[in-house]
């Protein structure tokens, strides 16, 4: 089929765009900017006056929660809601039950996604088997299932031998190691930041130096080791410090920040809202506003949803019991443009780190309207002003500390593959 | 954000927090304990304020003392009270808390005395029920004991009569002790000029400067020219954790001994919401001293516990 988007504001970093005009689609493929080419006929028309029109995000880190939690959330309702937040293509964690650690499990899941055809979907690996963090896994095989790095979700890796020897073995292959900075021991019960609140709340905290520690000894390993390593879901200054000085030595690392992280600190835990239980947690106004500067200046590379729905037999529950995780595949966008606007950062970057940065830290297609580019588009309203209704959300998990909150952005469109998926 | 214990004309609808709560909430509380303290000496140990109304004792967590002091009260306002102890029953089998909660409140429960090991827990209940059910939290993991701290509050003013000159020193497990908690955020709503914390860091939670606490690792510092001493219960299973090497090392620098005891004024009260661990945090010398407090609070216990009911319930 081929497509005319015309007259949106065409917005692309790596295209070098941020100008109104047309984008033809021809075969699943970005074939021209502006000017139509030699006998092309464009069978629809999009009008994307007074739009944004920007590549397909790609969230780094969507929980879908197949196989193993159809009760929390199914594969058709999140990739649903991922089209309708503008998301193309999603990287998956591996802790599914059974967790992604075989490749009969991989190939079965990209099998599903691909016959609901819908958003691109690329599973990290686990890194050991079952996450337990003791036996490595069949990273090629793997790997030529399909899964596109490989990780320990959120389950630590307590022993430093075996993290050590993932990654040389990772190396061997060029894979990338993503890991969540957060030392086991000092995180240990934790259910809060450790400040002020969690004192006073009566929470169990998670100090910063969960994850300082954690960093130094992931750096100190890839000094000696020299894997790639991708660090999930940055949580503190000191963190984003570290990870600045990492980055200027020249070490292989990128990270990555969930969107809720650049809004709300402990303070919004409120009188024990679960809609707050995320891990990693909120921290303080010092590390908010540091965690956006690194992600304004490239430090953190890529902003991702973090999405996690849980249900509410989970979710409704004092707050020490309660599961964390949010929904975020609908609001990733507008919390990544209003954070932006807050923070006096082009729109055109804040797209960036969840297009083209986060393509780079994926490896995988997309992520830019680049002629050539496979036809993964978004496209929305910089001006639309919505209310977050839990209820009205398409995705299962209607967790999200953003309930009735208003934010501006809404998509209106979305193209997988040059296809209109959404819209 | 709203303050969750408070109806829309600012009126105690919960009681859950000592935190937040106005001044003359507290003091209200402890004039009214007052007026039920002479009920407990007479004959007829009843007076009708609650007559009609259920009060249900929900305790997902063990207690003897605060549960029967409840109990007691309620049924001197002549309310029907309702004993559950929900660790044996319906949680057990799988029930939520939220279940649990909607099928007592079809049995026409008014009012609720939780306690749970969760912190948070009652906040939970109390944006739950509707809004002809009184929450009472009689207990939340770390978080608060808001009875508790009302009673010790009762007592302190008993003795002292003002808290605008006092200083008050809250001694031992503070991370883990909701009293504390409650103790801190109690008196500094009172007025109390200087609260102060004594303890070793394992055992002080973060952030106890912002509460307006002053704090001190070494007891002998932190007792000199204290009012009053409220010394905390420590539980056995510190000593794993790695918080404390011995019950002993800490009794020998945390325990209150006679002769750290004269490093407070001469006339300073000694306060210990029990159950005492003797030769742990407190040395029996002091523990049945002159100065020292702990099994007169029993007569007030009830007539505080009855005054919160009857502010919250009795309209």
């Amino acid at each position: 089929m081929t497509i005319m988007i015309s007259n949106g504001r065409l917005v692309d970093v790596a295209a070098g765009l941020d100008r109104v005009g047309h984008l033809h689609v021809d075969g699943g493929r970005v074939v021209a900017i502006d000017a139509l080419p030699s006998g092309f006929v464009a069978e629809r028309v999009i009008d994307a006056s007074g739009l944004v029109v920007c590549p397909g995000l790609i969230d780094l880190s969507a929980r879908l929660r197949e196989p193993g939690f159809e009760y929390k959330a199914t594969l058709e309702s999140e990739m649903q809601a991922a089209l309708a937040g503008g998301v193309t293509s999603l990287v998956c964690p591996p802790d599914t039950d059974p967790v992604l650690d075989e490749p009969g499990l991989v190939e079965m899941l990209k099998h599903r996604a691909r016959s609901l055809d819908q958003a691109h979907l690329y599973p990290l690996g686990a890194l050991t088997v079952g996450l337990k963090g003791e036996v490595l896994t069949e990273m090629a095989e793997l790997a030529e299932a399909g899964c596109v790095g490989f990780s320990q979700a959120n389950e630590a890796l307590v022993d430093t031998q075996v993290m050590a020897r993932a990654m040389q073995y990772a190396r061997s292959f060029g894979f990338t190691v993503w890991l969540r900075p957060q030392d086991s021991f000092l995180a240990r019960g934790g259910v809060a930041h450790s400040g002020p609140v969690s004192g006073r709340l009566g929470l169990s905290g998670v100090p910063v130096s969960a994850e300082t520690v954690a960093l130094h000894t992931i750096f100190e390993l890839i000094r000696s080791n020299g894997c790639r390593i991708h660090l999930c879901r940055l949580s503190s200054a000191a963190g984003v410090e570290l990870v600045r000085l990492a980055k200027r030595e020249g070490l292989p690392v990128t990270a990555d920040v969930a969107v809720h992280h650049l809004h709300l600190t402990d303070v919004d835990i409120g009188y024990f809202d679960t809609s707050c239980r995320v891990e990693p947690p909120f921290r303080s106004q010092r590390d908010r506003e540091a965690l956006g500067a690194a992600l304004a200046d490239g430090t953190i590379d890529a902003v991702c949803s973090d999405h996690t729905p849980v249900d509410d037999d989970a979710k409704l529950l004092p707050f020490g019991e309660a599961e964390p995780g949010v929904t975020g595949l609908e609001l990733l966008l507008p919390l990544a443009l209003s954070w932006a606007q807050r923070a006096g950062v082009p729109m055109a970057t804040a797209i960036a780190r969840m297009t083209t940065d986060a393509a780079r830290i994926a490896g995988c297609e997309g992520g830019s309207l680049a002629v050539g580019s496979i036809a993964d588009v978004c496209l929305f309203d910089p001006q639309a002003h919505w209310v977050v209704s839990p209820a009205t959300l398409r995705s299962q998990g209607h967790h999200t500390p953003f309930a009735q909150r208003e934010l501006q952005g809404r998509v209106r469109a979305t193209l997988v593959g040059g296809r209109v998926a959404f819209g | 954000m709203r303050n969750p214990q408070l109806n829309d004309h600012g009126e105690l609808q919960h009681l859950l927090s000592i935190e937040g709560l106005p001044r003359d909430i507290i003091t209200h509380i402890m004039d009214t304990a007052s007026s039920f303290l002479e009920v407990s000496d007479r004959e007829v140990k009843k007076v009708p304020l609650l007559r009609g109304k259920s009060v249900f004792n929900l305790f997902f967590e063990n207690s003897t003392r605060t549960r029967t002091t409840f109990e007691i009260a309620a049924t001197r306002l002549s309310a029907d009270v309702v004993n559950l102890d929900v660790r044996t029953s319906s949680t057990s089998k799988g029930e939520s808390l939220l279940d649990t909660i909607d099928n007592l409140a079809a049995m026409h429960a008014d009012m609720f005395v939780v306690r749970h090991a969760q912190s948070g827990a009652p906040y939970m209940i109390a944006s739950h029920v509707g809004p002809d059910i009184n929450v009472i939290n009689a207990g939340d993991g770390r978080h608060a004991h808001p009875t508790q701290g009302l009673l010790d509050m009762y007592t302190i003013r008993h003795f002292k009569k003002d808290f605008s000159n006092l200083t008050v020193a809250v001694v031992g497990d503070i991370l883990h002790s909701r009293v504390a908690r409650s103790d801190i955020h109690a008196l500094t709503s009172l007025g109390v000029p200087e609260v102060r914390a004594i303890g070793p860091l394992t055992l002080l939670p973060p952030g106890l400067e912002q509460m307006g606490v002053r704090v001190f690792t070494d007891m002998r510092e932190g007792l000199k020219g204290v009012d009053v001493i409220m010394m905390l219960r420590l539980q056995n299973e510190r000593m794993r954790g790695a918080l404390l090497p011995s019950a002993q090392e800490f009794f020998k620098h945390y325990g209150l001994t006679a002769e750290k005891l004269a490093l407070a004024k001469p006339d300073a009260i000694v306060m210990h919401p029990g159950p005492m661990n003797r030769g742990v945090e407190i040395e029996s010398a002091v523990a049945d001293g002159p100065q020292s407090d702990i099994l007169k609070q029993v007569t007030s216990w009830i007539a505080v516990r009855m005054a919160v009911l009857g502010v919250l319930g009795g309209g």
